[in-house]
């Protein structure tokens, strides 16, 4: 209990300093707890994400990063047994609202997955298949938005000669750019990414890190990742989770630089994880 | 570790691969030798005529025609009874359904269906489709017995198929705000599909070599050209075999007849089956996940 408050206090900390753009945060979170059956896997989250800007959400295996990460498209609900308590406020909308659809969350707040796993389609029609679902079928229509997505997760210039063969045969690092892009042909207000370069080689991974500071220039992006670097490289906000509790959150360079929390700087220096 | 012991160890080794070399060979010796006993018997009375003329002088001679178009018509209906229903049933325990006691329930009434013999559905099909429901002894009912009876096939293939697509194509789609049946329909039936046709021409093959299913509910000795209707008696292969074989008077006369029957049906039958492994291979070729 100490702890929950004193990590809510901190968070209050971060919260009360001058915030660059004044406008309302996109997603609020205040006393969030989440249960898979009787294990509690999140305990007591208060969490701000701030609009166009990548929040890095950073802690060891098992901490509950990536469970709140799928809390925020409501994915975790597909696992028979789980449970939310508290308020997640996307928009000033509560998610977990009872007349809140599910369908409807996921189609604004698009998801990239650790392992890339487009459809066993062309890749145009894995871009198209957002769209399509939602009554869009116009040749024209459709062709642009495939253009314009795959321009956006810097693959256009690699596949627009071979649109029309299978994604299979793309190279991860490909594959996971089209993720991306079928991700944000939906033009989903956040974006969602779960550890997307883990499964990645070096190089795959960089040109991934460079896209994710593009893009939020169109979308807010919440990233998971294991990887510390990563996260101050590609990060504005830093949260650190450690046993389904937010230990800390704030501008990245002020967590790897000045972490208030012991368990923070135990962990960004290697000392744990 | 000792030498004798090593070579003991290996010498039990042989000893065992050499059996289950011996036990496959004695089970494809009897496959083979049933195969080149019915072709070396059957090949001589196969020709064109054979294949397409009507039987003629009490059995005795002419073709086999209106029973090969009579397996056709009820394999055709049989698999249109039972692809959707199966393909249906398999959908929901594989993707609504929710693990528990009924599910249970359901699985084990599957498993048994396949279990039942094949006369029981013989029987079935007379009671409910040619007496309960008015069909009378024909094509339509028949289709509907020998569809029960590769239901099972046709939906622990269809299952398995659905359960081996990835759950990661499942979260991606509805990631992009897809319904759980937007889901099915564009992502997971298109993957598990070559499962699913393989399950359907094994069925195929089954109830296209039936002969208890249909003698109550389809089968007929006889008949003076095609069906006309899907109410009408049919003549089916398998029916046409046993009837030569048993029910004639002049079996001696018959028995190449015979033989050439038991030839193309086998082949039809194999012939299905080598065309499930194609379509199984050449899909596994385009998709590796």
């Amino acid at each position: 209990m100490v702890k929950a408050s004193a990590a809510a206090q901190s968070l209050e900390d971060t919260q009360g300093r001058p915030c660059a753009k004044p406008e309302r945060p996109i997603i609020e979170v205040r006393g969030l707890n989440f249960y898979y059956g009787d294990f509690q896997a999140l305990t007591d989250i208060n969490m701000t994400v701030k609009r166009n800007q990548v929040t890095a959400l950073i802690g060891p295996s098992g901490c509950g990063k990536s469970t709140f990460l799928r809390l925020l498209n409501r994915m975790n609900e597909l696992i028979p047994g789980t449970r939310v308590e508290g308020e997640l406020l996307f928009e000033g909308i509560n998610l977990y609202d009872p007349h809140v659809d599910p369908v409807d969350v996921r189609r604004r707040v698009g998801m990239v997955f650790q392992k890339p796993n487009p459809f066993p389609k062309t890749i145009y029609n894995n871009v198209a298949y957002g769209p399509r679902l939602h009554g869009l079928k116009e040749a024209k229509n459709l062709d642009s938005i495939v253009e314009r997505s795959l321009k956006s997760a810097a693959l256009w210039d690699e596949v627009k000669d071979i649109l029309h063969q299978s994604a299979l045969g793309l190279s991860g690092g490909q594959q996971q750019r089209l993720c991306i892009a079928r991700a944000i042909a939906m033009s989903p207000e956040v974006l969602l990414m779960d550890e997307p370069t883990s499964a990645l080689d070096p190089i795959a991974t960089s040109r991934i890190e460079e896209l994710v500071k593009e893009l939020k220039q169109s979308y807010t992006v919440i990233i998971v990742t294991h990887n510390m670097q990563q996260a101050a490289r590609v990060s504005d906000d830093t949260a650190f989770f450690y046993m389904g509790r937010l230990v800390e959150m704030g501008p990245t360079e002020g967590i790897f630089t000045k972490p208030q929390k012991e368990q923070t700087e135990h962990y960004i220096t290697g000392r744990f994880g | 570790m000792s030498r004798h012991s090593l070579a003991s160890r290996h010498f039990s080794q042989n000893l065992a691969f050499t059996m289950f070399r011996l036990i496959m060979l004695t089970v494809l010796a009897a496959l083979g030798g049933i195969l080149i006993y019915v072709f070396i018997h059957g090949i001589s009375a196969i020709s064109w005529e054979f294949l397409t003329s009507e039987p003629t002088n009490s059995m005795t001679a002419g073709g086999i025609f209106p029973a090969i178009m009579g397996t056709l018509y009820l394999t055709v209906g049989a698999i249109l009874v039972a692809l959707p229903l199966g393909v249906a049933a398999a959908i929901y325990l594989s993707e609504y359904a929710t693990d528990g006691r009924a599910l249970r329930v359901v699985r084990l009434g599957i498993q048994n269906l396949a279990g039942v013999p094949s006369v029981v559905f013989g029987l079935f099909g007379l009671a409910l489709f040619v007496g309960y429901f008015h069909l009378g002894i024909s094509i339509a009912a028949g289709s509907l017995t020998l569809g029960l009876l590769i239901l099972p096939t046709i939906i622990g293939a269809s299952e398995e198929s659905l359960r081996q697509v990835p759950s990661t194509f499942r979260e991606a789609s509805l990631g992009l705000g897809a319904t759980r049946w937007q889901t099915i329909r564009k992502v997971v039936l298109p993957a598990a599909l070559p499962g699913i046709l393989t399950g359907s021409i094994l069925g195929i093959g089954r109830a296209a070599g039936e002969t208890a299913p249909i003698m109550f509910t389809a089968a007929t000795f006889y008949t003076i050209g095609l069906p006309r209707s899907p109410l009408d008696t049919v003549m089916a292969l398998p029916y046409h075999i046993y009837v030569l074989a048993t029910a004639g008077t002049h079996i001696e006369q018959t028995r190449p007849l015979q033989y050439g029957t038991v030839l193309v049906l086998i082949s039809m039958v194999l012939g299905l089956s080598l065309v499930a492994i194609i379509i199984r291979t050449r899909m596994r070729k385009t998709k590796q996940w």
